[in-house]
């Protein structure tokens, strides 16, 4: 069986940031298995800007923002195996994996990090009726076909959800000469970026409906069209509000999910929540030496803290596997997210394994105005950050000082909760 | 006095931010609550630009497309004529991020460029 | 002129063709779709039902205990996936045991072995998630299940590789008496035949009031399903029925073949014979009413919906005979459930009657056997090795879900009635079918076909006719 000190699933941003990033911590030995032709993941289909603000202080296209890491990996010679599926995880950290020219092998890793992605809900997970004709796609599917291939999937375009892809994607296809007729959201509010919505939607004159789903879905072999309707605070179909729509094409933009069968096939516990891995500070599973990062662990909004993140975790898989962990005391801190917060990445803080400072992600339930984001140590409010307004499309964070957090020796519980003005 | 409405995009609260302009000159901009808002809108009633992105095929390459950009951002009005200009467009491989796929793009002075490698088959 | 012309390549159709292709005999299928198995045969509850259903003395129930028995056999000759898993049907109100009894009793007269009834004790501890409300139920150790896909596939495969003739996207228009047999006008011509057979599913009044005066309806009885990923394929092991009852017929609940959890279906009769719409009613009632045998049926996890529909006729019993006033005419309609289970057994009678009109002659030619697309998975690492070294498609991944190879979607493009869409991929393979539903390897499947079949992009279809998926290159029209 072969060997490594680290092997990475996944040669998408977070894959790529966290070998670079146990490279540059002093790791020789780094596999990365890729499952498509090149590295680089999904950013390859990505092919709008707005990359790298962050990371690289410009503005770049998805393509352009991963030849950055993919050019680093190359510089490093950080090995890499593409067309290979890793098939299976085990508990002990033995990796199969299949591509064309190997056949079925195995590895053995000292450390794994889990950098699989995400994939984006069906049209079966909304359980919308009607037909089932051609014409439906994710808008992940769509925007490869268009971007990739150079093909039209249509030409006259509905999209359901208003997730960042469907939000790209209506500007892309009528770029490419299609007609978006509407973008339909279940929710009282979008589910992407307020800048999509502008530059993609108000810019082209495409109507977004807050608070309405596709309800009908016509066509037995193309689809020829559908009907949305408004919906009650519950998400229920008002009856009377139906509205048709001529249409050869729906989109589908409707949530993205963490893609963690192998993490669950290897023991890795998860959360209900965030349908990733349950992690500590160290962004490390319940199973020593397995690190999770990127859309895997749960889903981002910006590839620059993807990339942020999965530095973290390469960097701390690097310690790992070289001994260099101080001896964990055995204090573990318990985030407790709460009142319009639905989760935090961490789940747990050990004071004594942190970083100096630690970013703690987190999502808000609801769209909040003129809130304050609230964070107590056990019952005393430590920050009390007044915000404007958060809403769950844009991802959330708070740093932690190891500092602070030491001079509470009997701290047990972090709260992190909204807290309305 | 001509009034515009606009959404800011600087953060997600979404200001809605009215513009007051008299013969193209920014009289007043109400509706923002921080800077970020003035200088957008600002910027947005005067001069609206965005970068533009798409595709072109490419012959004899490992892959069919190539991703392109304008360089820099290019007049909001340009933008249609701007995609029209790589219709038709076919590179060879292989192609470099940054290789000038389509020299002044629509007149605006602006090339499009690849932003990503296609290696030759 | 041929012998025998089938309408129909559902399972029905299908099974007529392979048991006749055990004789000397010209026979040919036309199929309004583009493949085998798209019309009732592909939507319906996948359950090989054990027979205690149908009244007793009726066709149905004596082509139902038979193609039970049978199913085990055909599964081994043609190589699809049945699983014996038992069923189970509960009642949930003690004042409804009568009707459990008389179910038991009448599966008896129907001569449906290892009945007995199960009380809730054992009940639970043979299906732990069962309903809180479940009193007893009615155990049925034959019941099973079955890959409906590849029962049809395989049956025309194997009738295909012993001669038979499949002319698909070709409809019967009309259908007259001519000399010494008939002749069917169709949108690809026409065609002649000694003897025709009528497995035309929904539209099998249509076509046997081609040429009888006895009218006959066929109506189309629509039911939704849901399909939950294979996280929840384990909830229950068995097939679980419920008791018809004040409620109704009842949803059930069942394990497939592949892992997955089928619930369904709704009962529905509708007009429109291309009806397979599935509707907001139909599928809350699904979700509601699989509550009343199972407890917890974790809905989140459903992956896709459809709707089928039974070729349901007025009598509620199989049609399968020469008619009188045509002689040479077989009909084979009616067929809804128990059909798919009764298939092996109609195919056998459809070829009998046949036979009596032919005069037949044994095929020394036949072979009874077929192979299915290989499943790697089913191979040990080091089988598995050697085949990839061999065939390298075989370690090449096209859909992530369900692990399908390149290799296995090869061999069903390739293979006799090979696939030439999306869906007829998906049938044979299972590429697609898992819980990202295609949105992955759907790209990826249409470049093999074009490749492997010569076709362009924009002629691949999801499943034939007008259903392509792609309609232009980016710009053409601006």
């Amino acid at each position: 069986m072969k060997a490594y000190d680290i092997v990475i699933i996944g040669g998408g941003p977070a894959g790529l940031a966290a070998a670079v990033a146990a490279r540059k911590s002093g790791v020789d030995s780094i596999l990365i298995l890729e499952r498509d032709k090149e590295l680089g993941g999904i950013l390859n289909q990505c092919i709008h800007n707005g990359f790298g603000l962050h990371t690289f202080k410009e503005e770049l296209t998805g393509p352009e923002y991963a030849a950055r890491f993919i050019d680093q990996v190359k510089e490093l010679q950080i090995e890499y195996k593409l067309h290979t599926m890793v098939m299976d995880i085990s508990h002990d950290k033995v990796v199969t994996a299949m591509n064309r020219e190997e056949g079925m092998f195995t590895i053995q890793a000292k450390a794994v990090i889990l950098a699989m992605g995400c994939r984006e809900r069906s049209r079966g997970a909304l359980n919308i009726p009607g037909y089932r004709p051609a014409g439906i796609y994710s808008a992940g599917t769509a925007q490869r076909l268009v971007n990739r291939e150079g093909f039209m999937p249509g030409r006259e375009v509905v999209i359901l959800g208003s997730g960042d892809i469907g939000l790209i994607m209506a500007r892309r296809m009528t770029f490419e000469g299609a007609k978006v007729k509407v973008v339909a959201e279940l929710m009282p509010y979008s589910g992407g970026l307020k800048r999509n919505i502008v530059q993609c939607l108000d810019d082209y004159d495409i109507p977004l409906k807050l608070s309405h789903t596709v309800v009908e879905i016509r066509g037995k072999e193309r689809l020829t069209g559908i009907t949305i309707a408004e919906v009650d605070s519950k998400g229920k179909p008002i009856p009377g509000t139906e509205e048709d729509y001529d249409c050869d094409t729906l989109l589908l933009s409707v949530g993205l999910i963490p893609e963690n069968e192998l993490s669950r096939g290897a023991g890795v516990e998860m959360s209900p929540i965030t349908s990733g891995p349950v992690v500590n500070e160290s962004l490390e599973t319940n199973i020593e030496g397995v690190f999770a990062c990127g859309n895997v662990l749960h889903v981002h909004d910006l590839v620059d803290f993807v990339s942020e993140e999965a530095g973290a975790a390469g960097k701390n898989a690097a310690l790992y596997v070289q001994g260099l962990r101080t001896e964990a005391a055995g204090k573990e801190i318990r985030l407790n997210p709460i009142e319009g917060v639905r989760y935090t990445v961490p789940s747990t803080i050990r004071p004594d394994q942190m970083d100096d400072k630690l970013t703690v992600r987190f999502r808000v339930g609801g769209v909040y105005k003129n809130c304050y984001i609230s964070v107590y140590f056990d019952d005393e409010r430590v920050l009390h950050r007044k915000r404007p307004v958060v809403a769950p499309g844009e991802m959330e964070e708070i740093k932690l000082e190891k500092a602070k957090l030491l001079s509470y020796p009997d701290l047990k519980t972090i709260t992190v909760k909204i807290e309305e003005a | 006095m001509e009034k515009r409405e606009l959404i800011c995009i600087g953060c997600p609260l979404g200001c809605p931010v009215t513009v007051t302009m008299d013969a193209g000159e920014v009289v007043k901009v109400e509706g923002n609550t921080c800077k970020r808002g003035d200088d957008y809108a600002r910027k947005e009633v005067t001069n609206p630009t965005r970068i533009v992105t798409s595709t072109v095929m490419v012959e004899g390459g490992r892959d069919v497309t190539v991703s392109v950009k304008t360089r820099s951002d290019i007049p909001k009005g340009k933008i249609f004529e701007c995609v029209k200009s790589l219709k038709g467009v076919t590179v060879q491989a292989p192609v470099r991020i940054g290789d000038v796929i389509v020299e002044n793009s629509a007149g605006t002075g602006v090339d499009i460029i690849a932003t990503s490698n296609v290696e030759a088959k | 002129m041929y012998d025998v012309i089938i309408i129909g390549a559902g399972v029905s159709g299908a099974a007529s063709a392979r048991e006749l292709s055990r004789y000397q005999v010209n026979v040919c299928v036309l199929e309004k779709e583009e493949d085998v198995c798209c019309g009732t045969s592909k939507a319906n509850s996948a359950i090989v039902h054990a027979g205690y259903d149908a009244a007793n003395g009726s066709l149905m129930a004596k082509l139902n205990v038979q193609g039970n028995k049978m199913m085990e056999q055909l599964s081994r000759d043609l190589d699809f996936e049945f699983i014996q898993n038992g069923s189970l049907v509960v009642c949930t109100e003690e004042e409804n045991r009568p009707g459990l009894e008389a179910l038991l009793e009448r599966g008896i007269q129907n001569g449906v072995e290892g009945l007995r009834i199960v009380e809730r004790d054992e009940l639970v501890e043979m299906e732990p998630n069962i309903s809180d409300q479940a009193v007893a139920a009615l155990y049925a150790p034959t019941g099973g299940i079955v890959c409906p896909f590849n029962l049809n596939i395989a049956l025309a495969e194997n009738a295909c590789t012993n001669g038979v003739e499949f002319k698909f996207n070709t409809q019967v228009e009309n259908i007259e008496k001519i000399d010494g047999g008939f002749r069917l006008t169709t949108n690809q011509g026409d065609y002649e035949a000694k003897c025709v057979v009528n497995a035309a599913g929904v539209y099998a009044d249509q076509i046997h009031n081609m040429v009888s005066e006895k009218k006959i309806s066929i109506i189309p009885r629509r039911g939704d399903y849901c399909l939950l990923d294979k996280t929840a394929g384990q909830h229950v092991k068995r097939t679980i029925f419920a008791l018809p009852g004040k409620y109704g017929k009842g949803i059930l609940v069942s394990p497939t073949v592949h892992g997955n959890l089928i619930v369904g279906p709704t009962a529905i009769d509708i007009e429109e014979k291309e009806g397979t719409n599935t509707t907001r009613a139909g599928l809350d009632e699904v979700i509601t009413k699989c509550a009343n045998t199972v407890k917890n049926v974790p809905l989140r996890q459903v992956i896709t919906s459809f709707a089928g529909l039974r070729a349901h006729e007025a009598g509620h019993e199989f049609i399968i005979e020469e008619l009188p006033e045509a002689p040479g005419f077989v009909d084979c309609a009616g067929i809804e459930s128990p059909g798919l289970t009764s298939s092996p057994a109609i195919g056998c009678m459809v070829a009998d009657i046949v036979k009596g009109i032919l005069d037949l002659k044994e095929n020394p030619n036949f072979v009874g056997t077929r192979k299915g697309v290989l499943n790697p998975e089913k191979l040990s690492i080091e089988e598995r090795n050697s085949l990839i070294k061999e065939q390298p498609a075989y370690g090449n991944i096209i859909c992530r879900c369900e692990m399908v190879t390149e290799g296995e979607i090869l061999d069903a493009i390739h293979r006799p009635l090979g696939a030439r869409s999306l869906d007829g991929v998906k049938r044979r393979t299972r590429a697609g079918m898992g819980r990202c539903q295609a949105g992955f390897c759907s790209p990826r499947t249409m470049e093999i076909l074009s490749r492997e079949l010569g076709m362009d992009m924009m002629e691949i279809t999801k499943s034939g006719g007008e259903s392509k998926i792609v309609v232009g290159i980016n710009k053409d029209r601006i």
